[in-house]
This record gives structure tokens, C-alpha cells and sequence, in this order.
């Protein structure tokens, strides 16, 4: 067994997935995870390199990126903002990279050291222009490890960004976990050019081109702006339209390696909880207490969060109700709305005071509703 | 190019680094490794960068507000880490690409077309920004001085640190127009009557060199370079662990 804290098992995925590089700035409350990279990684031979700002420390992965090397940073709402729009540099060109966002309660600087969920739509639709997300979203120690370890799976396989999306209290709690059997572990690496052939960088006829690391013979130009298959800028509309589409296309060929839904009791019950992070926790305690009392109620728990699973939520519309407890003021919510299309009622329980859930309240929300 | 060329270094031990302006456009015409990254973020990508391959030449350009507006930070930090990068600072005095507004290199009293009446603010000195920022190697020319600007550039290379060279080039169209400097030969003439090699300035009169470009080495000390002395912590921490965890 370990006994590790959440900030830890991420640094601790983070090194089993390959990770050895990590650029950041510190932040309540995911600092441990740039502590802990700061110490863990140059035994691995890897490196850590605390910079300026967070726009610095994203720009840093991603340069890293580019050089071959699995990259992560780690940051928190106030930063996360600051990340955006080299966020959408890495979607636009492709920067396999892992970026870790432990919330905490905003706007601005908030309750810098309180719970929150408030950063799930900036995870999604933060940086400008449309552009594909994947979010990842752990709530236990044990599923950050192996979350964490997913993320950059997903990352290398698609050449895309991934932001694994947690709270203050999945990152500072301490759960004892398995110890991890590293043989047993999936680990992805990015796919790199045959020698000897024409190599296109971003070529149209594949959803994911290899990706060549500077510093290995391949001349080739990567941008911000949009280019054509051999990764040179174009104005040209049709070119720059067959890309954003490739963009997209290639997460959503993809949706089944990502993440599934975790459910319990969720098949006979009237009532499901859907819910993600720490609320789970909570919300679990309220579905044994309510099957106790004889409510039959369920849980439905989101891993990933975006690509939202649009057709799973639609299914669930044959529920006489969906409780969304969110620590925020009604984000994912939408998206569930959207899902089943007004064919069930969809209530929301929100807190945004800085305290977790407790499942008596979620238990007196499921008896006003059911 | 040319000091790559004379300098033969292998083309792909080369990478261009690059930000977001005219000056920046240049990455996509060189046939390297090159990567077109985000406005003002060019030296924190070329961070990330060197310190995975650490043997990659690396050139960074830059322009006026790459450098030393929305990159300012980046900017001092990097000259503060002794990283072996190579900044190439093209100060064109202006915002060309946008269309000639003021930038923190204008100098005060020149227009931009955000600066109508005359730049109120005063522009930054490169060569003291780098210097008090900790830069092991900083050196200035212009586009009249090529030979020279060859040379600083070759110097930069062979400094095992962080080096700053800053190429005087001008913008007939945003600036020169708005502060009838004259066309692009007069502006290139310019350069030839007002630069000045800095070990002659050092002992001229302040009055007359404040009217002048200072060109040639401005800044030359040796100092541990940042990736070599990170790479003796990874070195001394697997020793420790035993080699592998």
C-alpha cells in the first residue's frame, strides 16, 4: 500500500506514463505537484524548471514537447487563465502535453485554499476560437494516479493537449492506494515518422500525423497559425476548414479510448445523482442512504468530462429525474439538458461557499425531488 | 545564415525559434527545425526546448514587442537563467506588422500611429536591459553593418550562455513614414552617420554619443551556464538513487 496525497499520485502517474519534464509556476493548490516533480523527476533523468509566470511555464512544456520529451505542468484556477491561449496553441498544432488544473474556489483569487468545480467550462472553452478539448476528471487518490497515466496515453496518441481537471480536495486528501504493478500499465508513446519518407507534419489523410521531435533531422515549421499539410501558414479557406474538421475528427474517432462513466444502482432507480470529482464522494453516501430508506435511487459519475458523453446522458432521459450536485453555480448541468432534450426533469444542487457536500444535504435534495 | 554557414553548423543541430511579428515570419522562410510559437513567448518555448536537447544551436527572433513588451518578462528571466540560447532582437523602432504603432523601442518623441503627437514614454536601451538582467553576452548592429552584425552573431553562438545581439533594422512603411525619416536607402544611411563602435563612445562625451547608436560587444562576462549545471543535479541524484528508480 501507499499512502499518498493527490498531488502526489499525479506526479507519481506522471512518471509512470514517461513524463520527464515539467515546467510550472506555484499555486495553491497544486504547488505539491511542482514540489514533488522538482525532486522526483531528476533521478528519472528528467527535468523540472520552475519559470516566471504560468504563461512561461506552458510555453516551456510545450517547447519541451516539441524536443521529444513527455511534458506536464500543473496549475490552478488564476493560472489556468493565464494557460489559455497556449493551450490553444497546442490544440492548433498538435503539442502532445498534460496540463493539470487543481481548483479552487473563484472567481479571481477567490478562497485561494477552498473546493471548488467552477473551471469546467474554462477547461472546455477557455482559449479563443473552436477548438477540440479532452478533460479528464479524477476523485480519489488512486484514480488520479491512473488518470494522470491516462492523459498523457491520450495525449501522445492524438497529439493533442489534455487537462486533467481536479479539485482542492482530491489533491490534498490522502488516501492509502494499491501499490501499482507498473508492468500492468498502458503506456502510449507518440508515434514518430518511417526514415526515408516524405514526411508531412500535419498531413489530411490520417486523423494523426507521427510527430518528429526537434533534434532529429526533420526540417519542418510548426505554428500557431493555420498551415497546410507540411505545417506552413495558409490563408487558404478550404485548407484551413479540412483542418479544423481533422481537429475535431480525430477525438471524436476516438471517443471509445477515452475515460467511460462509473455507475452504480443507476439501472431500476427512479432517480440517478449524476456528478463528478469530490462530489462523488458525497453523492455515493447519499445513494446508500437513500437505498437504506428505501429510495431507489442511483449514480452516475463522469470521468471525462469533455467530450461531454452526450449519447450515454440522452439514455438516462428514461429516469423520472437527474440530480446534478455540482460545486459551482450549474456548469455541466447544461450539458445534461442538452443531453436528454426536456423528456426528464434535470435538477441542479449547487455549492459555491468553499465546503464540500455532505450527504445528508444531497439526501434532503433527493426527498424534495423524487 | 551566414555565420551558420561559416560557423558549420550541422542544419539539423539548428532550430529557430520565433514569436509573433514581422521580424518572427522569418522562422517560416528558413529551411531548419522551426517553430512559429505565440506573441512574446518565444524564449520560454526555446526553454523548454534547449533543456531537452541541449545539443541544439538555438536562435530565437524576436521583435520590439516580442522582446521587450508582452515578452519583457520572459525576457529578463532568461537573460537571469544563463540559458545557451541565441535572441536575435530585430528593433525596427515600430509595430510593423500591425501597421506602426508605438513600441517600448520607439524613441521618445517619434511617432506611431498610437503615439500621434509623439511618443511620451521613454524607449528601452537594450544593451542596459540585458546587462541588468544578468545576459552573459550582449552586442548591437545595425543593417548597414552586416560584417559586424555577422560577427556579434557568431560571437553569441560561441557564448556559452545567454546571448543577446540586437539588429538596428528599420521600417520605411510604419515608421519611417509617420516620422519622414526619408526612404529606406536614407533610412539604411542613417545607420552608416549615426553609429558609433561602443569602445569609441566610452570615452567620447556623453552629449554627442546620446545622439548616436552604439554598435559592436556591449556586454561579455562567463557564468555557469543554466542546462549544464542542471544536468550535474540529475547526474548527482542517480548516482544517489542508484542509478535508476
Amino acid at each position: 500500500m501507499k499512502l499518498w496525497q493527490g498531488n502526489e499520485a499525479c506526479v507519481e502517474g506522471a512518471i509512470a506514463a514517461g513524463a520527464r519534464f515539467y515546467a510550472g509556476y506555484p499555486i495553491t493548490p497544486s504547488t505539491e505537484i511542482a514540489e514533488i516533480a522538482s525532486r522526483r523527476l531528476p533521478p528519472q533523468g528528467g527535468k523540472f524548471i520552475q519559470m516566471e509566470d504560468e504563461i512561461g511555464g506552458i510555453a516551456a512544456m510545450i517547447g519541451a514537447s516539441v524536443g521529444g520529451a513527455k511534458a506536464f505542468t500543473a496549475t490552478s484556477g488564476p493560472g489556468f487563465s493565464l494557460m489559455q491561449e497556449n493551450l490553444g496553441y497546442a490544440a492548433m498544432a498538435e503539442i502532445p502535453c498534460v496540463l493539470v488544473n487543481v481548483q479552487r474556489m473563484g472567481p479571481s483569487t477567490g478562497v485561494a485554499t477552498a473546493p471548488a468545480q467552477g473551471d469546467v467550462m474554462q477547461a472546455r472553452w477557455g482559449t479563443h476560437g473552436d477548438h477540440p478539448a479532452i478533460v479528464l476528471c479524477p476523485s480519489s487518490v488512486e484514480e488520479v494516479y491512473y488518470l494522470t497515466i491516462e492523459a498523457f496515453n491520450l495525449s501522445e496518441m492524438l497529439r493533442q493537449p489534455v487537462i486533467l481537471l481536479m479539485d482542492e480536495v482530491v489533491g490534498h486528501m490522502r488516501e492509502n492506494i494499491a501499490e501499482p504493478d507498473r508492468t500492468k500499465i498502458r503506456v502510449i508513446d507518440r508515434s514518430k515518422p518511417e526514415p526515408d519518407q516524405l514526411y508531412l507534419p500535419y498531413a489530411e489523410d490520417s486523423d494523426v500525423s507521427p510527430f518528429a521531435p526537434f533534434g532529429e533531422g526533420y526540417a519542418y515549421n510548426i505554428t500557431g497559425l493555420a498551415h497546410d499539410e507540411k505545417g506552413f501558414p495558409t490563408n487558404d479557406g478550404e485548407v484551413v476548414r479540412r483542418l479544423l474538421d481533422r481537429l475535431h475528427q480525430k477525438i471524436e474517432n476516438n471517443l471509445s479510448e477515452l475515460p467511460g462513466i462509473e455507475e452504480a444502482e443507476a439501472a431500476d432507480a427512479d432517480l440517478v445523482i449524476l456528478c463528478y470529482g469530490c462530489t462523488a464522494r458525497p453523492a455515493r453516501e447519499a445513494v446508500r442512504l437513500a437505498r437504506d430508506s428505501g429510495l431507489s435511487v442511483g449514480y452516475v459519475r463522469l470521468r471525462t468530462l469533455w467530450p461531454f458523453p452526450y449519447e450515454r446522458i440522452a439514455a438516462l432521459a428514461d429516469k423520472k429525474s437527474i440530480l446534478v450536485p455540482e460545486m459551482n453555480m450549474g456548469q455541466i448541468i447544461g450539458e445534461v439538458e442538452r443531453a436528454v432534450k426536456g423528456k426528464t426533469e434535470v435538477v441542479g444542487l449547487w455549492r459555491y461557499d468553499g465546503e464540500l457536500f455532505n450527504p445528508e444535504e444531497i439526501l434532503k435534495k433527493i426527498r424534495e425531488v423524487i | 545564415m551566414r555565420t551558420i554557414e561559416k560557423m558549420q553548423i550541422p542544419a539539423e543541430n539548428v532550430a529557430i525559434v520565433s514569436g509573433i511579428g514581422c521580424s518572427s515570419r522569418a522562422a517560416g522562410y528558413l529551411n531548419f527545425q522551426t517553430l512559429h510559437t505565440t506573441h512574446g513567448r518565444a524564449l520560454a518555448f526555446a526553454t523548454g526546448l534547449k533543456m531537452v536537447r541541449p545539443e541544439l544551436t538555438i536562435f530565437v527572433l524576436m521583435g520590439d514587442g516580442d522582446s521587450t513588451a508582452i515578452g519583457g518578462n520572459h525576457f529578463i528571466h532568461t537573460a537571469r537563467r544563463n540559458i545557451d540560447v541565441n535572441a536575435i532582437i530585430f528593433n525596427n523602432q515600430i509595430y510593423g506588422m500591425t501597421g506602426g504603432q508605438a513600441s517600448p523601442l520607439t524613441p521618445q518623441g517619434k511617432k506611431g500611429s498610437t503615439a500621434p503627437f509623439g511618443c511620451t514614454e521613454r524607449n528601452f536601451d537594450i544593451m542596459k536591459l540585458a546587462m541588468g538582467a544578468g545576459a552573459t553576452f550582449a552586442a548591437r548592429s545595425t543593417t548597414y553593418h552586416l560584417k559586424l552584425l555577422d560577427k556579434m552573431i557568431e560571437e553569441g553562438v560561441n557564448n556559452k550562455g545567454f546571448s543577446i545581439v540586437e539588429a538596428m533594422t528599420y521600417c520605411p512603411t510604419g515608421f519611417g513614414r509617420q516620422n519622414k525619416s526619408g526612404s529606406a536607402a536614407a533610412m539604411l544611411n542613417w545607420y552608416k552617420d549615426h553609429a558609433v563602435p561602443v569602445e569609441k563612445a566610452a570615452v567620447s562625451d556623453a552629449k554627442t554619443v546620446k545622439e548616436r547608436i552604439t554598435i559592436g560587444i556591449h556586454h561579455q562576462e562567463q557564468e555557469a551556464e543554466f542546462v549544464s549545471e542542471y544536468e550535474k543535479i540529475i547526474e548527482s541524484q542517480r548516482q544517489k538513487s542508484g542509478g535508476s528508480s
